[in-house]
């Protein structure tokens, strides 16, 4: 009988980030390897509360360098029925971030039988930032409405969070703010709360070379949440005139191989009754 | 365990402070040419940008040089500025003595030694000379930011010029494909093909777009036409 190797304490993956390539890596940059950057979501989201809950709106367009890596991105996450979240910076942090206080959140929720609360949600989030220190790089839009009313705030990478009527974050968060501030006004009405979102945002697809593409709206209200994902097409993509398509037989073929492989008959089987061509 | 010893540096409050200065900026912008059997066409797009924002929506980046030269020009816009200011004292210099204007070809060959001339502190300009040669067929030279240049059939420059070359490599000079009748582009042809390729590189690059403009040289003059991208 072979022995069980029982792992110790020390083998157990605890959770939580692996570092273990991290002297490597500085020694490899030392040696001049350039590191592979990921997707940043140069982005505009924004967030305002009205009469009877709160909307959330962001932009579909994520970069990587100066190139448009994905035209159509959802940057409104899902927190859990009551709440959502939109989120600016990497990518890959915005979207596990979110899932994981997702997951606390329910988890959360199945102990204690209530409705999460937003300020749960933010709390979780910037407890979470706060001890990477900043080095996740989410900057993120939380709004919901739980049994106390409808919330809003915006959560910085570094764990600072704000509370606030409006909020608005990203690289053309000043284009969407500059909006807000000229037509917020208190306990707007529906229509007049997600035009206002549906402005703040394309202000930033038009005026920010990070934004761009259409317009993802999120309605939430005390039993209710609407995603509302293309909203608006803020850009509509411009009409070719030349026919691209390759005459069949363009793509040259270079060498043409037939290998056979050997093969064992491990059983053979009937399968129904075919009925005989009679047409 | 590792430990880490943090010592105050002591030197450090003596040490000359030093400052840095950029000289350059990037202001983004593709220019992109076609030769054809007697034209050519030349086209730039006509937004003029700074990191995420922008700073202009109508910019021409094409310069027209004489009767039968264009020039497209992008990169640093202080130096595309100085450098076509340069280009057209030497043209109005080169008529006033030799009473007649310069060929395309002269063009491509003065520019290339004024890029040279600035080998280390240049121009950070990308440029590309359109035009009609001394028998009337359609020719591109383009340049490297320090003077290298040649002659070439098409050519896309700047900051989209990376997606663009393999389109023409593809279409025009008929790259990768087996089989096919290599025929030569005409004019309508070349035009529709220019806005096509400017509509693909707007959706993927940000630094392009808002709108091109397209001159089309031809014996009978250049012609000027305007097309609106996206402006997101």
């Amino acid at each position: 009988m072979a022995a069980v190797a029982i792992p110790t304490a020390t083998d157990l993956q605890i959770g939580g980030f692996n570092f273990e390539n991290c002297r490597r890596n500085v020694v490899l940059k030392e040696k001049g390897l350039k590191e592979p950057t990921a997707y940043k979501t140069g982005t505009t989201i924004v967030g305002l509360i009205y009469k009877d809950g709160v909307v959330l709106a962001a932009d579909t367009r994520a970069t990587e360098d100066t190139v448009v890596a994905d035209k159509n991105c959802e940057k409104i996450h899902y927190i859990s029925s009551n709440i959502y979240c939109c989120g600016a910076g990497t990518a890959a942090d915005t979207e596990m971030t979110t899932q994981m206080i997702s997951s606390q959140l329910e988890l959360h929720r199945l102990n204690t039988d209530r409705k999460p609360r937003v300020c749960t949600a933010n709390r979780l989030l910037k407890q979470m930032l706060f001890r990477y220190h900043g080095y996740i790089s989410a900057a993120l839009v939380l709004g919901g409405v739980d049994s106390t009313g409808p919330h809003l705030y915006s959560v910085y990478p570094h764990g600072s969070t704000d509370k606030l009527p409006y909020v608005t974050m990203g690289s053309g968060s000043l284009a969407a703010m500059s909006v807000f501030e000229d037509g917020f006004k208190p306990d707007m009405e529906k229509q007049e709360a997600m035009q206002l979102a549906r402005n703040a945002i394309v202000a930033g697809i038009f005026n920010d070379l990070g934004s761009g593409s259409n317009v993802d709206v999120c309605v939430i209200t005390k039993d209710k949440t609407e995603y509302l994902r293309t909203f608006d097409e803020a850009n509509l993509k411009g009409q070719r005139q030349g026919n691209y398509r390759y005459k069949r037989g363009t793509t040259g073929v270079l060498k043409t191989q037939v290998k056979k492989f050997d093969y064992e008959v491990v059983g053979t089987k009937v399968k129904g009754e075919e009925k005989m061509e009679t047409a | 365990m590792a430990t880490l010893l943090m010592k105050p540096d002591e030197t450090s409050s003596y040490a000359p402070k030093q400052t840095y200065f950029s000289p350059y900026s990037f202001n983004g912008g593709t220019v992109l040419a076609i030769a054809g059997d007697d034209f050519s066409v030349i086209a730039s797009d006509t937004r003029l940008s700074e990191g995420f924002s922008i700073h202009s929506r109508d910019v021409e980046k094409t310069y027209k040089l004489t009767g039968t030269t264009v020039l497209g020009s992008c990169g640093f816009h202080g130096d595309v500025l100085t450098l076509t200011k340069m280009i057209e004292a030497r043209l109005k210099t080169y008529k006033q003595h030799h009473q007649k204007t310069m060929s395309t070809s002269a063009i491509a060959a003065m520019l290339s030694t004024m890029l040279y001339y600035r080998r280390f502190f240049p121009f950070y300009t990308y440029n590309i000379v359109a035009g009609l040669d001394d028998e009337g067929k359609g020719c591109v030279f383009s340049f490297d930011p320090v003077g290298s240049y040649e002659r070439e059939a098409y050519r896309a420059g700047g900051s989209a010029s990376s997606m663009l070359q393999p389109l023409l490599d593809n279409q025009i000079g008929f790259k990768n494909q087996q089989g096919v009748e290599k025929v030569g582009l005409s004019q309508e042809k070349a035009v529709a093909l220019v806005k096509d390729v400017f509509i693909s590189a707007a959706e993927r690059d940000i630094y392009t777009g808002d709108a091109i403009v397209i001159q089309l040289v031809t014996k009978d003059g250049i012609k000027s036409e305007r097309f609106q991208l996206r402006r997101d």
